[in-house]
């Protein structure tokens, strides 16, 4: 009798095909982004008519006005927008309790309305980072979820924007 | 009389050949469930930029607003009037009371249309917003 020769020849081990697999789902997983929404975040204040008006000291406000030409006015006064950050943060530090009341001219770009929003996003950010590295040691970014919580509540923002005059 | 073992002469084997199949069949599943929210956007605009920005965590509880270059005013799919934002913004309050709107307003506007929209947003109490700007580098 003949021999038979074993069938079937020389297999590929396809055992670790799975772990290909994942290797390529866990890849565009991972690859895929989809936009986050960026941008600067606000509270508006309730409706004119549903609140009582809330009494604030004067000297607790700064008023920042901006114009139509989009020159900025701090308390009357005429600063560029890369001044404000400097100017806010001081006039912070000097009042923790202070406001700063935003207020536009119906001709404002709105361009320049978020650029003098941003420098007072800045001035903030940068009195946070100043909290956490004098209390914690740390910048603002490296502190836990509940030391950020405790900053933000000891540095609020209190960005408010002002009544317009007239509403169409 | 010697016993044959019945067991344990060749090691029992799952056939492993078709584990990929299983994934990708897995893969297929989640790319076919996965729903993706495409808005149509119908105006026109460039986001202005800023630098001290943050990222909205939560995509869920955002509902947009675009104004374009033009002055038309866009919430979700359809161009909208001025005055009805007060109502569309109440029952998209109602429906999820947390709700960020998120304000897409061409830079070149005025802020004459952002104040109207502002006082109707404060009209139907959706008082977070969110100017949406890019990262300035």
């Amino acid at each position: 009798m003949f021999k038979r020769r074993k069938k079937g020849g020389p297999e590929i081990p396809s055992a670790s095909m799975a772990d290909i697999a994942f290797e390529l789902m866990i890849f565009f997983l991972v690859a895929t982004t989809f936009d986050v929404d960026t941008g600067i975040g606000l509270v508006l204040p309730p409706a004119a008519e549903t609140t009582e008006q809330v009494k604030v000291k004067q000297s607790d406000i700064a008023k920042l006005l901006v114009n139509a030409a989009g020159e900025v006015l701090l308390d009357g006064e005429l600063i560029t927008v890369p001044q404000i950050r400097e100017t806010i943060k001081n006039k912070i530090k000097a009042n923790p309790k202070l406001i700063v009341s935003i207020k536009t001219d119906r001709e404002t770009s709105y361009s320049r309305y978020i650029e003098v929003l941003d420098e007072l996003k800045l001035a903030y950010n940068d009195l946070r980072e100043e909290y956490s590295l004098k209390t914690f040691g740390k910048e603002f970014k490296n502190l836990t979820k509940d030391q950020q919580e405790e900053v933000k509540k000891e540095i609020p923002i209190r960005i408010s924007i002002a009544e317009p005059e007239e509403v169409k | 009389m010697k016993f044959q073992k019945k067991f344990g002469q060749t090691k029992p084997t799952v056939p492993t050949a078709s584990l990929p199949d299983v994934i990708f069949q897995l893969i297929l599943f989640f790319m076919v469930t996965t729903t993706i929210k495409v808005f149509d956007v119908k105006v026109r605009y460039i986001l202005p930029e800023a630098a001290a920005i943050e990222k909205i965590e939560n995509k869920r509880l955002i509902s947009y607003i675009w104004v374009g270059r033009d002055g038309r005013i866009q919430i979700d799919d359809n161009i909208v009037q001025l005055d009805d934002i007060t109502d569309i913004m109440y029952r998209k309050r109602q429906e999820n009371p947390n709700v960020i709107v998120s304000l897409r307003i061409d830079k070149d506007s005025r802020m004459g249309i952002v104040m109207d929209i502002q006082q109707r947003l404060r009209k139907a109490d959706a008082l977070r917003i969110n100017y949406s700007t890019l990262q300035k580098l």
